[in-house]
């Protein structure tokens, strides 16, 4: 389709105003079938969703922050493309639980209306932006676990669940991979880099056993966790890295609560002033 | 008039526009029945924010052809993948300076998990301009979420590769 300029092709594609923030009128879900088949918890699915968008959302957001900020700028890049990507698979997985558990909200309503308790994402995709070499470990931490448990969510019962881990397993391959080679590049690099990576991965570590915590909703859905292969996974990269697994207890949890149940550390609700503030100031601003 | 499916043909890709959707393999089904035309795409990655715009111009396009009633659907499964790219497809994106995808790499099909590839994989991709094999990859990630950057170590000019998924 031909324009003369970007102004035009934006009043043109459509009568309806634009939102100022967010996603607008379209519907990434629009024609796919979304009933919930029988047998399945369609309140436990739409949690489950639930949780998968937040853990994507939020450190899509931590991932942006980079952008201004990578050391190199291909680097930049390819975090903001990852970035990019984790946003695509939350706005999926938002809309996903808006039809599950026939609230019918927005991905909209999911990312920019909620406030910090309502939030389900484990407290690794919150961590503080910190330096490269924690960036990388979080990142490594973070697909590696992702990818496993996609791997087997392609066999839900949920179809639509099932076809949006399909589709997140190409991408988070590439996310893994990526992670994976800068932890080796620095890992078993300098002096000095080694000590830094290593120290990333110091302050990642805490935040492991959270993602391997079962919580009530996967049971209910039967969904596995993957931790052989992320053990199998680390071990053969930290091995090649030159790297060892750090001797640092886990965070403790709240009352027995963790990110999963709402509970978050200090670094999200700075988060979530900085991703909502255009939504909270101009509710429903069009532009 | 001309059928609906040769009209949603036309329609190119907004970040790629020397191709078109059908050309990308986005595009899957058209299907008209008294005057209702359903127009199903697959999205490539799933953060693609083309994916609004390839809608509207669908829309358009039909809409300036006489189809009144369009209905653009989307379609999850299966997940797109660069090898329905067509050949016409790849020849548009060689002519414009970006190599086309080899075969797109196994991923967990058919079940189980995926492997670690701590090397980069030897990728035989020609440069696009000058068409030498020596071709080095600069970034797994490029200025497109489909997109690599390669460099050509003859001619030394850094070139775009629809990278395989």
């Amino acid at each position: 389709m031909a324009f003369d300029n970007a102004f035009e092709a934006l009043t043109d594609a459509s009568d309806d105003s634009r939102w100022a923030f967010g996603t607008g009128f379209e519907d990434p879900l629009s024609g796919v079938d979304t009933s919930v088949p029988s047998g399945v918890d369609g309140s436990a699915l739409a949690a489950y969703c639930l949780m998968l968008g937040d853990d994507a959302l939020i450190f899509s957001h931590r991932l942006q922050q980079w952008c201004t900020n990578a050391p190199e700028l291909e680097d930049e890049v390819a975090i903001a493309n990852i970035g990019l990507d984790l946003l695509g698979q939350a706005r999926l997985l938002f809309a996903r639980a808006g039809k599950a558990d026939g609230s019918g909200r927005s991905e909209d309503d999911f990312a920019f209306l909620r406030v910090e308790h309502e939030f389900r994402n484990v407290r690794l995709a919150e961590l503080e932006r910190g330096d490269f070499g924690q960036l990388i470990a979080v990142l490594l931490v973070f697909s590696t676990w992702r990818l496993a448990l996609f791997s087997r969510l392609v066999d839900s019962e949920d179809a639509v669940l099932a076809a949006i881990a399909a589709k997140g397993i190409k991408e988070l391959t590439y996310h893994r991979d990526y992670a994976a080679r800068w932890a080796v590049r620095l890992g078993d690099g300098t002096e000095y880099s080694h000590e830094r990576m290593q120290a990333g991965l110091g302050s990642a570590w805490p935040y492991v056993e959270e993602l391997f915590a079962q919580h009530d909703v996967e049971r209910r859905l039967g969904v596995p966790v993957p931790r052989e292969e992320f053990d199998e996974v680390l071990s053969q990269v930290l091995e090649a890295a030159t790297l060892t697994t750090p001797e640092v207890p886990p965070r403790a949890a709240v009352a027995g609560r963790t990110g999963r149940d709402g509970v978050h550390t200090e670094a999200m609700g700075f988060l979530l002033a900085e991703l909502q503030s255009v939504a909270r100031a101009y509710p429903g601003a069009t532009w | 008039m001309v059928s609906a499916l040769a009209v949603a043909e036309t329609v190119t890709d907004p970040e790629l526009p020397m191709i078109t959707l059908a050309d990308l393999g986005v595009l899957r089904e058209v299907s008209e029945k008294d005057g209702h035309v359903v127009v199903s795409i697959t999205p490539t990655y799933t953060g693609c924010p083309a994916m609004d715009t390839m809608r509207d111009d669908l829309l358009h396009a039909l809409s300036r052809a006489g189809y009144g009633d369009v209905e653009v659907r989307m379609v999850l499964s299966p997940a797109w993948s660069t090898d329905w790219i067509t050949e016409a497809g790849r020849q548009k994106l060689s002519d414009a300076g970006i190599a086309p995808p080899g075969a797109a790499p196994p991923g967990a099909a058919p079940r189980g998990p995926v492997r670690l590839t701590l090397t980069p994989p030897v990728r035989q991709v020609r440069c696009p301009r000058c068409g030498s094999a020596d071709t080095e990859s600069l970034s797994d990630f490029g200025p497109t979420a489909c997109k690599a950057l390669r460099r050509c170590r003859a001619c030394q000019e850094p070139f775009e590769h629809v990278k395989e998924i």
